[in-house]
């Protein structure tokens, strides 16, 4: 059995479900077809404006997070949408479309809220042959300035009247695609739901300043001595959009929005944990820009590889599996208990499990005075994991459930039966309902 | 000094676990996934030209560092189906690793072999023989091809060409596949049957028949197989041992190191000496003092009659063998073996420096007391018991076969890959490297061959 890696997304067919977000890699003609060689499933083409087109900084647009081994863990650019007149854009557009017919080409637009380039615009885009139009609702800076990008995606009604004008002036597929730059991410995906959206992508960049040049008191990337907040994205974003994926595909009221995972995907596993959380496809920017288009063949082998493995044929059945078991915290089981274990002929006698969980937790690990190595006191342990994120040596320390028995820390049984928040005692809307007393107590 | 007779000894496996198994370097989980990460994804990266058989070097690292060695695997094996042995044997130091951009920085290079054995030792070799094949086969009238030889190089053209679809013939002169990698390869380098695995799994596809025990030569004729054959590989190898041409050469107790090891590798008992000498420069020089040393001789010394920077052998093996408590001697070339007792007493040697370039002799006559002489100095092609009914077929200057840039002979038909053909490096991985260039060669004769026969 061989897994079959061919994607539907809002009815738009690509060989894979790996498509490069609306970035640079996105920009050109000869990028995309670069792209397409390497054999990248789908693009969505650099976001095009109105014209007279945009203007870039002429200096630096990136900054960065190096961590070890100087490798990029976080990417912000002040970059705005695309520089080049929209005619351009089309013509090759229309090229490429022509050339790979079997690629998803998806084009992302970020108009100001005015119909009539709307309806001139779409129409326009619908004759180079893209299979859809994805929103830009999310550029954080620059283009949020002058009352688009972020601008209209931090407000619920206008995503709504902009995805309702879109729709309203092609019959392509309509993406929304949202800022994490909100306070909850379900309102911005239920104003798209509302104005007709056929899916959502998320997430685009995150506001930031990546640091300071402490010379030059000012943000980088420094521009003659100044700089700007920009957006952020690459693997340290990654947890913010999982998290946003997650709440959108778990909410029931967006009646099952189809998602297009975006934020920090660098290799197949990255990817196949978005699609886990309901994403039916994903789309990659900055692994791409780091290592270039080759990382496609990492994405497709691996993730055909690690599907065999897992007996899954097609990407449908893995898609949204892990959405059933994202709840809230008060679902979380709280008879559930586990405690962390050292393995002593792993240990190397470090000692930052027993300062982590001594100054900062519960005091629950303790030198063993004869061999300068460290173990748990279970009656201490509360099983909070920080000894394990700590300990620098791999499988040393892991967690592990108490099946029955009693709970040293507690005393108490270990109870097999689960019990939530909502039915724990010491939960006040659990309790019989006791008037409060308007006398005060001192 | 009185040691008439040399004690027997049989490499068995609790031998091997004891004394050779401490040679064997392996990386763990951790290490791997650690020294994965180091690697820093080079495009055109030079290390994939420093490998002759263009293993993906970068992509293979990055399957390991997202967990799925067994993908890693594939990926070497695209390139190179004696992915595992090669990961073995390979002297990393002078290919890939050399050429590793990270080679002067502090942690010196990826450790390329290293983790290309983890990846390797994490697959599993009988996936391979499913491969998808192209049927030219079905095309083609003659669609059978002979491969005489199945060592690392005749093994790699069998296998590639039953890939693309064709029948495959293999003649075998011993009884077991592998060549060297089975018989030459030392001990340390191919513990748990390493060899015998990995042939078996190659030469089990469908489309690949193994004679065994039929040598060219005896019973089976070049005119022969190429009359019956589309066309014909040879992959021999050296099979004849190049001499000293000294006086005592004859003396029981001087062995040659080659036929010595592939006995001691069959687990046959073979005769160790206490004061040892082994006499040339090369990988097989190192081999035998190496495991001479681990087989319990008391004193072991290579002597080589050229400088250190001449030796065929890296600096890395030179090390490995004087880490063994092995001697390595420059600049003494043999004169003579003297019989003691019945056997061989001592070895004296002519010291030489080089002179202008040239090696010239310098200084007293050495003599030392021996029990046993490792004669180390090459192999050569063996010819006299099958050349004959060709004799158009072109040797080089050093009796190999000479083979032009698509691994041909001078006779159409006839492929030649491996130690036994003039451009071949000498190494297994070169074997590989040979044997693929000839595969590609003779499909593009076969499919123009087709094209006219319609
Ligand atoms: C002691 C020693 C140590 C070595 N160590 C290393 C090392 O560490 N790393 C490395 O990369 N390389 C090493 N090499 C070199 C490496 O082993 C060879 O380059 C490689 O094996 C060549 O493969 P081959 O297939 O050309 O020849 P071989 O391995 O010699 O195989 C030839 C095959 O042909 C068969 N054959 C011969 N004559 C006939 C005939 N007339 N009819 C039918 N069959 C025949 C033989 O039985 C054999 O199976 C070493 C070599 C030696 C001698
Ligand atoms: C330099 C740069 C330019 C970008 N330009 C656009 C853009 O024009 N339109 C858009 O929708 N998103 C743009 N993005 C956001 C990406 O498409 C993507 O949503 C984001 O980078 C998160 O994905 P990643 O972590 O894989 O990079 C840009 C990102 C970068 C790094
Ligand atoms: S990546 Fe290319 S365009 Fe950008 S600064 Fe470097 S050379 Fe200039």
């Amino acid at each position: 059995m061989t897994p079959d890696l061919s994607s539907e997304f809002v009815g738009i067919y690509s060989p894979n479900p790996f498509w490069l977000a609306s970035a640079p890699p996105t920009d050109r003609a000869v990028n995309v077809d670069r792209a397409f060689k390497a054999g990248w499933g789908g693009v969505v083409w650099k976001t095009v404006g109105v014209d007279p087109a945009v203007i870039n900084v002429n200096g630096p647009r990136y900054g960065f997070w190096q961590g070890d081994n100087h490798r990029v863990q976080g990417f912000n650019n002040i970059e705005l949408i695309s520089d080049r007149p929209l005619g351009t854009n089309l013509e090759e557009i229309t090229e490429i479309k022509k050339r790979w017919p079997d690629r998803a080409l998806i084009v992302s637009v970020m108009f100001p809220l005015d119909e009539a380039i709307w309806a001139e615009c779409l129409p326009r885009i619908a004759l180079t042959g893209a299979d859809g139009i994805e929103l830009n609702l999310g550029c954080p800076h620059g283009m949020s300035e002058r009352g688009m990008g972020s601008a209209m995606g931090q407000a619920p009604d206008l995503v709504e009247a902009v995805t309702r004008l879109a729709k309203k002036n092609t019959s392509l597929p309509v993406i929304v695609k949202l800022t994490p730059n909100v306070t909850d991410i379900t309102w911005s995906a239920a104003a798209a739901f509302a104005g007709g959206a056929d899916a959502v992508s998320l997430i685009n960049t995150i506001n930031s300043i990546i640091g300071v040049d402490l010379d030059q008191m000012a943000p980088v990337p420094t521009i003659d001595g100044r700089g700007t907040h920009g957006g952020y994205c690459g693997p340290a974003v990654k947890p913010v959009a999982l998290n946003m994926v997650a709440e959108i595909a778990r909410n029931e009221r967006l009646g099952h929005l189809p998602i297009s995972g975006i934020g920090g995907i660098g290799n197949w596993r990255d990817a196949a944990e978005f699609m886990a959380l309901g994403a039916t496809n994903v789309q990659i920017c900055t692994a791409a820009m780091l290592y270039g288009f080759r990382i496609i063949d990492d994405l497709t082998e691996g993730m055909k590889t690690w599907m065999k493995g897992k007996g899954y044929r097609y990407l449908t059945d893995f898609v949204g599996q892990a959405v059933p078991h994202v709840s809230n915290w008060n679902m979380l089981n709280l008879n559930y208990v586990s405690k962390a274990f050292i393995d002593v002929n792993r240990c190397v006698g470090c000692g930052r499990c027993h300062i982590a969980c001594e100054d900062t937790s519960h005091q629950a690990i303790e030198k063993i005075v004869d061999t300068g190595r460290y173990q748990v006191r279970s009656e201490d342990c509360v099983g909070c994991n920080l000894c394990v994120a700590v300990c620098p040596v791999t499988e040393c320390i892991h967690m592990e459930r108490l099946e029955s028995g009693v709970d040293p820390r507690t005393g108490l049984a270990i109870n097999p039966e689960p019990a939530n928040w909502m039915q724990h005692p010491n939960n006040p809307l659990n309790q019989p309902v006791v008037k409060p007393s308007l006398e005060k107590k001192d | 000094m009185s040691n008439t007779t040399l004690i027997e000894i049989t490499l068995d496996e609790p031998l091997l676990e004891v004394k050779f198994r401490r040679l064997e370097k392996r990386l763990s989980d951790e290490s791997a996934y650690i020294e994965s990460e180091r690697c820093y994804y080079c495009y055109d990266a030079p290390c994939v030209s420093a490998c002759p058989t263009d293993i993906d070097i970068p992509g293979f690292i990055r399957a390991l560092a997202v967990g799925q060695a067994a993908r890693a695997a594939e990926r070497i094996i695209q390139a190179n189906p004696l992915g595992a042995s090669c990961s073995r044997v390979c002297p990393v130091e002078t290919l890939c690793e050399q050429a590793c951009v990270r080679m002067h920085e502090a942690g010196g290079p990826v450790p390329i072999g290293l983790l290309q054995r983890y990846a390797m030792d994490h697959f599993d070799l009988d996936s391979m023989k499913s491969a998808e094949s192209v049927e030219i086969a079905a095309l083609h009238a003659k669609p059978k091809v002979a491969v005489v030889g199945a060592g690392p190089a005749g093994m790699t053209v069998a296998y590639l060409l039953a890939q693309a679809g064709l029948m495959v013939d293999v003649y075998e002169a011993q009884n077991l596949p592998g060549g060297l990698n089975e018989s030459g390869i030392a001990a340390y380098k191919m513990l748990d049957d390493a060899a015998q695995r990995e042939a078996n799994n190659l030469l089990s596809h469908p489309k690949i028949h193994v004679h065994y025990g039929k040598a060219l030569g005896s019973g089976l004729s070049l005119p022969k197989l190429r009359e019956e054959y589309s066309g014909v590989v040879l992959a021999v190898g050296l099979q004849k041992q190049r001499q000293l041409h000294i006086p005592g050469e004859d003396l029981p107790g001087v062995v040659s190191a080659v036929p010595y090891i592939a006995k001691m590798r069959r687990k046959e008992p073979v005769p160790v000496g206490k004061h040892v000498v082994v006499i040339g420069g090369g990988m097989t020089a190192i081999d035998i003092a190496i495991q001479i040393r681990l087989l319990g001789a008391d004193d072991v010394h290579i002597a080589y009659r050229r400088g250190e920077e001449a030796m065929g052998a890296s600096t890395y093996e030179q090390q490995l063998a004087r880490d063994q408590g092995v001697f390595i001697h420059h600049y003494l070339r043999p004169v003579a073996i003297y019989e003691k007792n019945g056997q061989c007493g001592s070895i004296q040697f002519q010291p030489t420096h080089i002179l202008d370039g040239q090696l010239q002799d310098q200084g007293e006559m050495v003599t030392w007391s021996v029990d046993q002489v490792f004669v180390a100095v090459g192999q050569q092609l063996e010819t006299e018991s099958w050349i004959a009914g060709t004799p158009e077929l072109q040797l080089d200057s050093r009796g190999k076969i000479l083979v032009d840039e698509f691994a041909q002979t001078s006779l159409a038909g006839i492929w030649a890959v491996g130690d036994c053909a003039s451009l071949s490096g000498d190494l297994t991985v070169h074997a590989v490297a040979d044997a693929k260039i000839a595969v590609s060669s003779m499909i593009a004769d076969l499919a123009s061959d087709m094209r006219s026969c319609v």
